[in-house]
């Protein structure tokens, strides 16, 4: 699963409001047809990590401070968001961000916003999208807002595939949702990755379901990624089974809280 | 805001089924109500009605639609107003319709320069600094007597209103003509609200982030809205002027006015064509009804002041329990009594 790296983030550093220092040198990389996802507590840096990428830290007044986005060799730090999705890089956003007032459909034809697709081709984009998700074929006439969480983020995925992107950042797609649902979304992110090549980057609490999907996986924490390689080692390093799958190998224990030390004794 | 747009037609029903209502409306409007209506129907009512439905349909767009909050309304209607009054005065033979235009697009172009903050602030805030169009268009037409054609007091006169050789200018030929153009645009901007536009409105209103996502510029959404919203409010603000009132000036287009036409979108229901119609109806015409319905019932016990005070709190009661029956306005009201009888 190694190629050239398709985005590569060097060492960014993102302020929020001119005050809050979000990201402090974060590097990550991510290989044309690779599946890497960021592991790491609340307020590590996962979001803001993704919206670097996709250009979004604008509507929340944040700003990459130092540091560069690199995609296919190109910068895209200046990119607009339009521009970038047009350049294939598009994000589906945490809590799903469904538009409730439109039907199913018309969710997914906003999506196609940046190819002005009509007619026939428009149609070709929806079938493939329903062909992958044929839980949305029944409710494509209803209101987003109706639907379950489920199909809401198979929705938001959905409409992300829409503009044809190669590289996917999806922020926490599990969140929220029943164990067995988290299953099927992310054997569709897999068919992604196997049948069209798009390239994901996964920000996820979940970290079990996560490394389980991925080719590769960053730890991030205080704004930087600390940890990486390939999700298998990862998984397997004990410290992280203990900070992220919340037991220890010989015994249970409590989760953790956010920036508690890593290993502690049992009392 | 439950069935704001795209609705799925009625199962059983084909999709003109939908429509009918519509047509025979229309039909009755340009085809009965001429022969049948009186002086005081059109020139205190129906005009009136129609002008501030047209507004209320312009205003939709921005604030139900796009979700953009304004009380800037009044200020784009005089905006709309003065401007087709100057483009007529002032070039020579330019036809009324064409004035008409140049005026919403003025309206359009003012619009969207008070739109820009809507880049930075949202809701309240906003709603705060479109009072700024609000006071500045007021003071400038006063302040500066160019506008009305050097009248000290900035009072405009209608022109005559002449289309294609065909006078309108009697009480039916008023209506007819306000018809005509409320018709047209409402028409417009029903398509432009189920059209790809239409749905970036909705995506910006709705989910502002996810929509920049997508690639959709929530900056061009944004202006596009007050651009074409102010168009629509500009050519109200002309018939207001010219088919209504027939003489007007700049205070006559007060925050007072910015505010009837915002009340008639959330009572009407927001991000609903059929609600600018309906709470448009219910400002002009209810308010008429009472007031007659009192003098006949009340008028030997009471005097016409304390009626009058009366009827403001009956009005304000229904508003009230309007709302409590249909937080989204009437327009849900009538979807929700019409689905009711079909079922």
């Amino acid at each position: 699963m190694t190629g050239t790296p398709l985005l590569v983030v060097d060492d960014i550093e993102v302020v929020y409001q001119q005050a809050i220092l979000a990201l402090r040198g974060l590097s990550l990389s991510v290989d044309a047809g690779q599946a890497v996802t960021l592991l790491g507590a609340n307020g590590a840096g996962k979001s803001t990590a993704l919206k670097a990428v996709s250009n979004l830290l604008r509507a929340e007044r944040g700003r990459v401070t130092r540091g560069r986005v690199l995609f296919e060799g190109q910068d895209i730090g200046r990119l607009d968001t339009a521009d970038l999705v047009e350049a294939g890089v598009i994000q589906v956003l945490e809590g799903r961000h469904c538009f409730p007032q439109l039907t199913v459909e018309e969710n997914l034809i906003s999506g196609a916003v940046s190819r002005r697709l009509r007619g026939r081709a428009l149609r070709a984009a929806l079938d493939r999208v329903y062909d992958l998700f044929p839980r949305l074929v029944p409710k494509r006439g209803i209101n987003a807002g109706y639907t379950s969480g489920g199909e809401q983020q198979m929705l938001a995925i959905g409409r992300a595939l829409m503009a044809r992107p190669r590289l996917i950042a999806l922020d926490e797609p599990s969140m929220g949702l029943a164990p067995l649902v988290v299953e099927e979304i992310f054997d569709i992110l897999h068919r992604l990755r196997d049948e069209e090549g798009i390239s994901l980057l996964i920000a996820e609490q979940n970290a079990a379901v996560a490394l389980r999907h991925a080719d590769h996986a960053y730890i991030v924490e205080n704004g930087r990624a600390v940890v990486d390689g390939p999700a298998a080692d990862i998984a397997a390093r004990p410290d992280v089974r203990d900070l992220y799958f919340g037991l220890s190998a010989s015994s249970e224990r409590t989760p953790h809280a956010p920036g508690a030390p890593v290993l502690t004794e049992s009392p | 805001m439950t069935d704001l747009t795209l609705s799925q037609p009625r199962q059983g029903l084909p999709a003109w089924a939908g429509r009918l209502p519509v047509a025979l409306l229309l039909a009755v409007a340009f085809g009965v109500v001429p022969f049948v209506g009186d002086q005081y129907l059109f020139d205190a009512i129906l005009v009136p009605f129609l002008a501030l439905s047209l507004a209320g349909v312009g205003l939709n767009l921005l604030t139900g639609y796009a979700g953009q909050v304004s009380l800037g309304s009044a200020a784009f209607m005089a905006v709309g107003a003065f401007a087709s009054y100057n483009f007529i005065l002032r070039i020579e033979g330019l036809p009324l319709l064409a004035g008409l235009a140049l005026g919403g697009v003025t309206a359009a172009a003012v619009g969207l320069v008070f739109g820009l903050p809507s880049l930075r602030l949202k809701g309240f805030y906003l709603a705060v600094s479109t009072l700024a169009a609000q006071f500045f268009v007021q003071w400038a037409l006063t302040k500066f007597d160019w506008f009305s054609n050097g009248n000290a007091s900035g009072v405009i006169t209608a022109p005559p209103l002449t289309v294609l050789g065909i006078s309108f200018d009697s009480s039916v030929g008023r209506y007819l003509f306000s018809l005509i153009v409320v018709a047209l645009l409402t028409l417009a901007a029903w398509r432009l609200t189920r059209s790809e536009i239409g749905r970036s409105f909705i995506a910006v209103r709705d989910r502002d982030v996810a929509a920049s996502s997508l690639g959709i510029s929530v900056l061009r959404v944004k202006l596009l809205a007050f651009a074409v919203s102010s168009f629509i409010v500009g050519v109200a603000g002309a018939l207001w002027a010219f088919a209504y009132l027939r003489t007007v000036e700049p205070a006559g287009f007060d925050l007072d006015r910015s505010f009837q036409i915002l009340f008639i979108v959330i009572i009407g229901g927001l991000a609903s064509i059929r609600g600018a119609f309906l709470g448009a109806g219910f400002i002009v015409i209810f308010p008429l009804i009472l007031s007659r319905l009192g003098q006949a019932l009340l008028g030997d016990t009471f005097d016409s002041g304390v009626l009058e005070n009366a009827q403001k709190i009956v009005v304000g009661g229904l508003i009230i329990a309007f709302l409590i029956a249909e937080p989204a306005g009437l327009s849900a009201l009538v979807a929700r009594l019409t689905r009711r009888n079909l079922n």
